[in-house]
């Protein structure tokens, strides 16, 4: 090639030589699985167990997975469609059962006809937090977000509408004295009337007012009671309502842990501590077998909504936890700023500290959800019909009497589905706050 | 924590259940339904099927005391309870009766204050063993491992009788029927005993029932019957004289096809009696006329309750055996009326 | 003259009691502590009345009555005519003994999974994601009852291992895997057996005194001990050696078929079994978690410095990355400790007789008692979950990094 070079300098090269293939250990799949299945004799050992391990599942499990029977009206007609296909007592699954009660699983008792409000309930309940947990969102949609708990309930339990407006509307009256009464009867005195206003309004007033306004434009649907509800609907319900509810309580308790108030910082660290040292199930019990005990002689509510109190004062507790972390988290910088303001202290909480706090404490929060919805399961053991109750029920019948695991794995798949989007999406907001700090 | 109690009271004070009081037809009739705790599922005795209405032997007697007061049927809510929950609920006046197989003894009565208004079904606790054990009486279970379902009467029964028979075994307390059924059927026990009627029922769905046997021996008296709170005896005998309405009937063969017939009159004058033809029966009881009648013609006599929910026809198959009619050798026994 | 005014010399004004800060603080907790007071005579007087209209009593006697039921797994003596008091005690000492299984066993097995999921390796970095992810989104209970059936489905039943059977022991005939629990050998104590468990426990105390003496030694000179050996055969040694010198003190009884059942040998059964998996699996998923957060946050320049002087991959890990992950990775570990042990309430459905079952499961059934089985069950969970939380902090603020 170029031959002046190679007379003077003869042991320099000029040109490139020709690129060679990598040798085979080095490309493609080969390399791959070299680099990252054995790499070393131990992560070879390692790759193989793995590999048998799932064979090992696959090979018990697929089969009877996949050959499963899934039209059938009883476990003994599966039985003889499966004896018919695959020869007597072969070993398939018997997913009749899911498609004859699937319904009964997600919705309980629910009257099918009504399917639709608990799914446009859960729609709503999207649309509304989807505001809080994207903030891309226009600021508008907040409004949705304080009406959707008063209209999901409407959809959920029926009746007339006038129930939950004329609660909402206690709301609206503690919102009103407290933005416009500033200026007549001070700060301290709007708080302590814009929390005292609207209970004696809930007590005496809302109660008739609903009455009559029901009376005079009956508006409303079906009324449905609480027993109805099952399955799937019930744990989310307990789960939604036991968070949302808990908020309010979390973040006092928060605040009054982090107060130099000795009484209330005593208080609330009991509250807390109790709270969270005892399980869950003795606090379900508690719901069920106590409650009555310490309420007024003669008062009684269904199950359903002492097992919500109870759930609300346990992740109350956790929330508490939670946004104690989001307020340490706070650079001690931005307490100060708001004291050399002259922000008072409900003032700076209200304007500084609490949105930033609870900004960060929103993964948190996401995971005492998950946890929680995960823990509705409990509630079979006071006699309600969660999917797990469920599942007992379908059993009891003489049609599926003696099915088993198919009902676990579909229980188990749409929890695992549930849980598992909340789940990457708090990480994906992990990530994003986390850039947002640094 | 006050605020969360008082808010969730408001919410849901349209919900609330009545007070747990002495005047339970008056608040039931103001509620328009009743309030009915059975079990959380026990085949053939409790159920919901496949539309979420719940069939069963208990669920027909609900029903029944529903049509008596309401003539409707249909006018009960079932409320599913565990044996940990089910007397809270009825002190706490949750519900206005348990009609959920429980046993009938000296303190629940007494000590627990509740009111037992009869026996709908006689049992006793049993022992199935697979067949392959060879084993022929419950004298020859020395040393067994056996299931039992926790919080019911069965395990101190168990206890009982081992003690006092010199044999030992080993329990193994199960939550509910479906795991104790799985864990049987895996070998994990060798016995599996509950009261007869449930062993019978949980056979029946076996993919080999003639694989295991019911020993013979019942080591237990479980008269199962319905309960309601101590110290309304007007509610009670309401909930009483419907159970005794059902037995009589099928003694008289009053039955739900020719109930309506019969009501037209009869020359029988306890048949008139019952059905409201005669007398006043009905307004004693501060009810309509045909409140037995109703109940007949909603759920059928006792008889034909029992036939289709648990009788030899259905997949369960028990035999009458005690509960038969005292003319036929049983001990169904109602008291005459008049 | 003076430029200064005195403060107005005023006295106290009810108005203070609001208005001044240095006031309002108090005023704010009086009225606080009235209202929770209230509130907390409230509770407790309608409890008093309720339970005059019931016709009840608040009384802790039942705790002395006859039990009645019988309980297979027990730690301390206990048969049906023992007390409800008696049986509330082998619940508590069941609870403890699932709890301090469960946590070790998660701790183990969390680590691995933690270290794993970050593992270069696809196929084992892939399966612990399905693990961890698998084991934290779908509930506990279900896990439970899921495993239990697994383990008496896949296992053999004791009848299997009879002539002809299907089903064998393993371990040259000394343990026999079953569903119905694991059958292990029965140590008998025999004379001679209190000299070696002393010599077992001085040779404890001998690795112990050694461990120290290697750290010490390292600190002031450098020289590097063989920790490991040395304290491997400092545990075996003496204690086989004492065993035959002593003439074998101790005799093993081994578990054979007999009747219905293996008897003789120690029974650990399944629902204590699988309990303990399926809690140790649960937990340990989230102590994965917990393991690679405090791994992934150790920086790589300190894994980079310790190379840099020239400190081997294994005593990197021991000496610089462990120490500093341990201070992110203890305070989550506390909780879930703390979660595992209340966890173990689910022991039901497995009919495993913890403290749920027994003190709050059966007595509270027998004998009507709620309110006292109630409070009984709550006030034990809670000393416990204290305990174990001051004990795990006591040990935190020992590895917490020291700062002026």
């Amino acid at each position: 090639m170029s031959e002046i070079h190679a007379q003077t300098v003869s042991y320099v090269r000029e040109t490139m030589l020709p690129e060679q293939e990598p040798p085979v250990t080095e490309r493609g799949a080969i390399k791959w699985v070299r680099e990252n299945l054995f790499s070393s004799w131990l992560n070879g050992l390692l790759t193989l167990i793995s590999l048998y391990f799932v064979y090992w599942v696959l090979s018990h499990t697929l089969g009877w997975m996949v050959y499963g029977i899934w039209d059938a009206s009883s476990l003994s007609e599966c039985r003889a469609i499966r004896d018919e296909l695959y020869g007597e007592g072969a070993n398939v699954a018997c997913w009749a059962v899911i498609a004859d009660r699937w319904h009964q699983l997600l919705f309980g008792f629910y009257p099918a006809e009504a399917y639709w409000r608990p799914v446009l309930a859960l729609i709503l309940f999207g649309g509304a937090l989807a505001p809080i947990l994207f903030d891309g969102l226009p600021r508008k949609m907040l409004m949705l977000s304080i009406a959707a708990p008063f209209v999901c309930y409407w959809l959920l339990w029926g009746g007339t509408i006038w129930g939950p407006a004329a609660v909402a509307l206690g709301f609206v009256i503690g919102g009103m004295i407290y933005a416009y009464s500033q200026s007549i009867i001070g700060v301290l005195g709007a708080t302590i009337a814009a929390v005292l206003v609207p209970i004696l309004y809930w007590l005496f007033l809302a109660g008739p007012i609903a009455g009559a306004l029901g009376n005079t434009l009956p508006i409303g649907i079906n009324a449905i009671g609480s027993a109805e509800f099952g399955g799937f609907l019930l744990a989310l319900v307990i789960g939604a309502s036991g968070i949302i509810l808990s908020m309010p309580l979390g973040v006092v308790l928060a605040l009054g842990r982090q107060s130099d108030l000795f009484i209330i910082n005593k208080f609330s660290v009991l509250f807390i501590e109790v709270i969270r040292g005892v399980p869950l199930i003795v606090w379900l019990f508690t719901a069920s077998l106590l409650l009555n005990y310490f309420l007024p002689p003669g008062s009684n509510f269904d199950l359903m909504l002492r097992v919500i109190i109870m759930v609300t004062l346990f992740s109350s507790a956790y929330i508490a936890e939670v946004v104690r972390g989001g307020l340490a988290a706070l650079p001690r910088g931005q307490y100060e700023g708001a004291d050399s303001l002259g922000l008072n202290y409900w003032q700076s909480m209200q304007l500084i500290i609490l949105p930033q706090a609870l900004k960060i404490s929103i993964p948190g929060i996401v995971s005492s959800f998950i946890g929680l919805f995960k823990d509705t399961t409990l509630v079979v053991f006071v006699g309600l019909s969660d999917p797990i109750g469920f599942s007992n029920l379908i059993r009891a019948t003489t049609d599926w009497n003696g099915i088993y695991w198919e009902l676990f794995i579909f229980i188990g798949l749409c929890f695992f589905m549930f849980c598992f989007a909340m789940s990457r999406y708090s990480q994906y907001l992990e990530r994003k706050l986390r850039t947002d700090h640094r | 924590m006050k605020k969360s109690v008082f808010l969730g009271t408001l919410a849901v004070a349209g919900l609330a259940a009545g007070f747990a009081s002495a005047q339970t037809l008056a608040e039931v009739q103001a509620r328009g339904s009743l309030n009915c705790g059975v079990t959380t599922g026990l085949t053939g005795f409790a159920a919901p099927n496949a539309s979420g209405e719940w069939e069963g032997f208990d669920v027909g007697l609900c029903r029944a005391v529903a049509a008596a007061i309401f003539g409707d049927a249909t006018a009960v809510e079932f409320v599913p309870t565990t044996g940990q929950t089910r007397f809270t609920a009825l002190a706490s006046g949750e519900v206005d009766m348990l009609a959920r197989n429980t046993t009938w003894t000296f303190s629940r009565d007494v000590d627990l204050a509740f009111e037992f208004v009869g026996v709908n079904y006689y049992d006793g606790q049993g022992f199935m063993v697979p067949r392959a054990l060879n084993v022929s009486s419950a004298m020859e279970l020395d040393g067994a491992t056996v299931c039992i379902q926790t919080g019911t009467t069965t395990e101190l029964n168990l206890a009982d009788f081992f003690s006092s028979n010199n044999m030992s075994y080993e329990p193994v307390p199960i939550e509910t029927n479906a795991e104790a059924q799985q864990q049987y059927l895996a070998g994990a026990c060798d016995v599996y005993t509950t009261d007869a009627s449930g062993l019978a029922a949980t056979r029946a769905t076996f993919e080999d029932p003639s694989a295991h046997v019911v020993l013979p021996e019942i080591v237990s008296k479980e008269p199962l019957g319905p309960l309601v709170r101590h110290g309304d005896n007007e509610w009670a005998d309401i909930v009483r004289w419907t159970l005794n309405a059902l037995i009589a009937a099928e003694e008289l063969g009053i039955t739900s096809a020719n109930v309506n017939e019969l009501a037209a009159g009869t020359e029988n004058p306890e048949i008139n009696r019952i059905l409201g033809t005669e007398g006043d029966l009905g307004a004693m009881l501060g009810l309509d006329a045909a409140w037995a009648r109703n109940a007949i013609a909603a759920v059928g006599n006792y008889g034909e309750l029992f036939e289709s929910n648990i009788g030899e026809n259905t997949p369960i198959g028990l035999a009458r055996g005690l509960n038969a009619q005292w003319t036929d050798g049983g001990l169904l026994y109602s008291p005459p009326f008049r | 003259m003076t430029a200064m005014t005195d403060p107005p010399n005023e006295g106290f004004r009810l108005s203070q009691l609001i208005y001044d800060t240095r006031y309002r603080s108090m005023t704010i907790q009086a009225v606080a502590f009235m209202l929770i007071m209230a509130g907390i005579i409230w509770l407790a007087n309608n409890t008093v009345q309720n339970l005059s209209a019931l016709g009840k009593d608040f009384d802790f006697g039942f705790l002395w009555s006859r039990a009645g039921y019988d309980i297979n797994q027990r730690l301390i003596e206990y048969s049906n005519d023992s007390t409800h008091g008696r049986a509330a005690m082998v619940g508590i000492a069941n609870t403890l003994l699932v709890a301090v299984l469960g946590c070790v066993l998660a701790t183990l097995l969390g680590v691995i999974a933690g270290v794993l999921r970050l593992s270069k390796n696809w196929v084992v970095a892939r399966l612990m994601t399905f693990y961890v992810e698998g084991f934290r989104n779908i509930p506990l209970l279900l896990w439970i009852i899921v495993i239990f059936a697994v383990m008496t489905e896949s296992t053999p039943q004791p009848r299997d291992f009879r002539e002809g059977g299907t089903a064998s022991m393993i371990l040259n005939d000394t343990v026999a895997i079953t569903n119905r629990g694991i059958f292990i050998p029965n140590p008998v104590w025999g004379e001679g057996s209190g000299a070696l468990i002393a010599i077992f426990l001085a040779s404890l105390v001998g690795i112990w005194a050694f461990r120290r003496y290697a750290r010490k030694l390292q600190e002031q000179t450098g020289q590097i001990l063989p920790v490991l050996w040395v304290s491997l055969g400092l545990f075996f040694a003496p204690v086989i050696l004492a065993y035959f010198i002593l003439g074998r003190p101790v005799t093993l009884i081994y578990p054979e078929l007999g009747g219905f059942n293996f008897t003789g040998g120690i029974q650990v059964r399944n629902s204590l079994i699988a309990l303990w998996i399926a809690l140790s699996l649960y937990t340990g998923a989230f102590i994965a978690e917990v393991v690679r957060a405090g791994i992934l946050s150790v920086s790589r320049g300190q894994t980079e410095a310790a190379f840099a002087l020239g400190i081997q991959p294994s005593r990197t890990m021991n000496l610089v990355i462990l120490p500093q992950a341990l201070r992110v990775i203890i305070p989550p570990l506390i909780s879930q400790y703390l979660n595992l042990t209340k966890n173990s309430s689910l022991a039901l459905a497995v009919g495993y007789m913890d403290v749920r079952s027994t003190l709050g499961g059966i007595t509270i059934n027998q004998t009507g008692r709620e309110l006292e089985g109630m409070l009984l069950l709550g006030v034990f969970y809670l000393i416990t979950s204290l305990i174990i939380s001051s004990a795990m902090n006591l040990y935190n603020n020992s590895v917490k990094l020291k700062e002026r």
